[in-house]
């Protein structure tokens, strides 16, 4: 009996393991595809695509597509354009959701359910809906710079970043991870003669490790990616960010290789972000040991 | 100085009352003791104290200073959470210095008083350890370290010890006791366990659905109890209680009998009773002794059970209803068999119906 039951155990660890494999082979051959299509010249990447050659490394393979794409367009700005964009926005956006949602889950106050449910309202209105009108205000916002004060806020990074640092998702991830912090940690805190501030600096933040990753991942994910916003707030090249620099890959003479090199380069930063914060998140599950 | 005083405390969540106008006088440095049933509103009590509950109407006073408005770190108290309330991200030593860092004191003070409280309560070397590595009396003693570093004049504990095993829990009781000896310090302990509360008060709160039943030292209440629920509350095994018919009233003096009864006469400590009423006699199992003959109730032995320092026999009145026993020593008893029991008339409660 027990040795079926071996039988069956390991049989089944197979399957699952198979079955894995297949799911991670689907997810990684777009990516597979992109690297070493950026490899190729565009004539081969065309010739390559209809058989398994598109998933090999093989033929004429430089990576001149690389120093075409930098001739082309200034990729270099477009990713720091966008890596900056996203950091700050990110930073700032878990630090102030973060806040509001510790004043929603553990300070009473008047009217606070209330705030609460519209702020989560503005969930369901899509950002194409608010564009224009965002659009019209940003255009006739004041700015004190070094040259004194400025009307307008086109054509700059806080165009792309103050719009995106207060957002209701955010606050919501935050809202249910607290509610689910075990009360009487706060009451502690609170008795022993924290303030507010020191309650959420000392004690909820460092037990945050597993929200301020998701809530992280979701933010960067929406803020690199972003492309419609950028197009109506830049005219300048100067403060593009990379999908708006995409288009400069879509013209005329329309070379494949150096989309695919362009690509490569800016999923890079994505993914080291991505694999950073995965371990993040789980060692932060690891040593707080809140939940669970 | 921090004698504490409650003045007609209310407590309603909506329309649901749960504190009913609470009275109490406690001295600086008295231990007392906060019991009842669960659910009888001790904690919101306590928690009213601590300042985690808003009060919605009567007077509390802290040092003779009234406290309603001020928040929980203003009121210069410490509490003990039933769930220890430690902090997962931090080390042992971090913990118990928690409020002393908030107080912003220097690191030579928090070492020092560190020392001092892990000293007392003998946990030096859980200093650097982390709490998911500690067992849950180690906990429990995290916890009233993180309490004591900050030499507060109040302290609160809500059920600290209902978490521990049986045996954990005396000894944890006996340093708590201790604790107080040592320290001086108010003390309000919160529990639902008449043991806790008869060992370590030195003033007991009898609690039920938010009203004051009765408060006064353990022994007082033991002997004294004000009322069928405190009579029944305190003591263990629970005292019992038959239903008897008021025969004469002789200023306190009261005559009863039933029907399994035989007429007694009782000094009782409450007023109310008129001749031909009704009326409970309380017997505390411990006050009740078998006789060869003579005694004033008969039953048959339905169960026994012997714990050494006493036996415990659980006997069917001829009227069908129970009455426990505590006998002296390891008294053998066959089931079945009849006993016939006497008891001290003037150790005997009665209480008007
Ligand atoms: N936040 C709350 N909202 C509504 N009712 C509550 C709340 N907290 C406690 N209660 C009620 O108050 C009563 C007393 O609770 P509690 O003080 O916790 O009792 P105890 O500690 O004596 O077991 C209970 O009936 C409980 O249901
Ligand atoms: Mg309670």
């Amino acid at each position: 009996m027990a040795q079926i039951s071996q039988d069956n155990r390991g049989l089944r660890l197979v399957v699952r393991y198979a079955v894995l494999c297949l799911i991670a082979a689907i997810f990684s051959f777009p990516l597979i595809f992109m690297i070493v299509s950026s490899l190729k010249p565009s004539s081969q990447l065309l010739a390559d695509a209809h058989s398994f050659r598109a998933l090999l490394p093989v033929g004429d393979i430089s990576l001149q597509n690389y120093f075409d794409a930098f001739k082309r367009a200034p990729v270099a700005l477009f990713i720091f354009n966008s890596v900056l964009v996203t950091g700050v926005t990110v930073v700032a956006s878990l630090a102030l959701c973060s806040a509001a949602a510790f004043a929603f889950t553990f300070v009473m106050w008047k009217g606070r359910d209330l705030a609460l449910t519209v702020i989560l309202a503005t969930l369901i209105v899509p950002f194409e809906t608010i564009a224009i009108p965002l659009l019209l205000e940003a255009s006739k916002l004041p700015w004190i710079g070094a040259g004194g004060i400025t009307w307008g806020w086109l054509n700059s990074y806080r165009v792309q970043i103050v719009p995106f640092i207060a957002d209701g998702l955010t606050i919501y991830l935050f809202v249910q991870y607290f509610k689910d912090l075990p009360g009487e940690l706060i009451e502690a805190a609170r008795v022993e003669g924290a303030s507010w501030f020191a309650i959420y600096r000392r004690v909820v933040m460092p037990l945050s490790g597993p929200v301020l990753a998701t809530a992280a991942i979701l933010k960067f994910l929406v803020m690199y990616n972003q492309y419609l916003w950028p197009i109506m707030v830049t005219q300048e090249e100067q403060y593009r960010p990379v999908m708006v620099g995409l288009q400069y890959f879509f013209q005329l003479n329309r070379a494949w290789g150096e989309i695919m090199a362009y690509l490569s380069l800016i999923t890079v930063p994505v993914l080291a972000f991505y694999l950073y914060l995965q371990k993040a998140f789980i060692a932060s599950i690891a040593s707080t040991g809140v939940k669970g | 100085m921090a004698g504490i005083t409650l003045k007609g405390l209310q407590k309603s969540y909506g329309t649901a009352q749960v504190i009913k106008g609470v009275d109490i006088e406690i001295e600086d440095g008295e231990f007392v003791v906060f019991v009842g049933p669960s659910g009888c509103g001790k904690s919101t009590l306590l928690r009213m104290i601590a300042g985690l509950e808003d009060i919605t109407a009567g007077d509390l006073s802290i040092g003779g200073r009234v406290v309603n408005d001020l928040s929980p770190k203003d009121r210069g108290v410490a509490m003990v959470f039933q769930s220890y309330a430690i902090f997962p991200h931090m080390s042992v030593r971090e913990n118990v210095a928690f409020g002393l860092t908030i107080a912003g004191a220097s690191k030579a003070e928090k070492a020092e008083k560190v020392a001092e409280a892990a000293r007392i309560l003998q946990m030096e070397h859980l200093l650097d350890r982390r709490p998911s590595q500690l067992s849950g009396g180690q906990r429990q003693r995290v916890a009233i370290g993180r309490a004591i570093v900050r030499n507060p004049q109040v302290f609160l504990f809500d059920e600290p010890l209902s978490n521990l095993d049986a045996a954990l829990r005396m000894d944890m009781r006996l340093e708590i006791g201790k604790l107080h000896q040592q320290l001086g310090a108010t003390m309000i302990y919160v529990t639902h366990d008449q043991v806790e509360a008869m060992t370590l008060a030195d003033k007991i709160v009898v609690l039920k659905d938010g009203m004051v039943q009765q408060i006064g030292a353990p022994m007082e209440l033991y002997h004294n109890p004000a009322n069928l629920f405190v009579a029944g509350f305190l003591g263990s095994p629970a005292m019992n209680f038959l239903d008897v018919d008021v025969v004469a009233v002789n200023g306190s003096k009261v005559l009863v009998q039933n029907a399994v009864l035989k007429p007694v006469e009782i000094t009782a400590k409450v007023g109310g009773f008129t001749q031909g009423g009704k009326a409970k006699l309380g017997l505390r199992p411990q006050y009740l002794s078998p006789v060869e003959s003579g005694g004033m109730l008969y039953g048959r032995i339905a169960l026994t059970e012997r714990l050494g320092s006493e036996t415990v026999v659980d006997l069917t009145l001829n009227d069908g209803n129970r009455l426990i026993a505590a006998l002296a020593r390891d008294a053998v008893f066959p089931i079945g068999a009849d006993l016939g029991l006497t008891f001290d008339a003037t150790q005997a409660h009665i209480f008007p119906l």
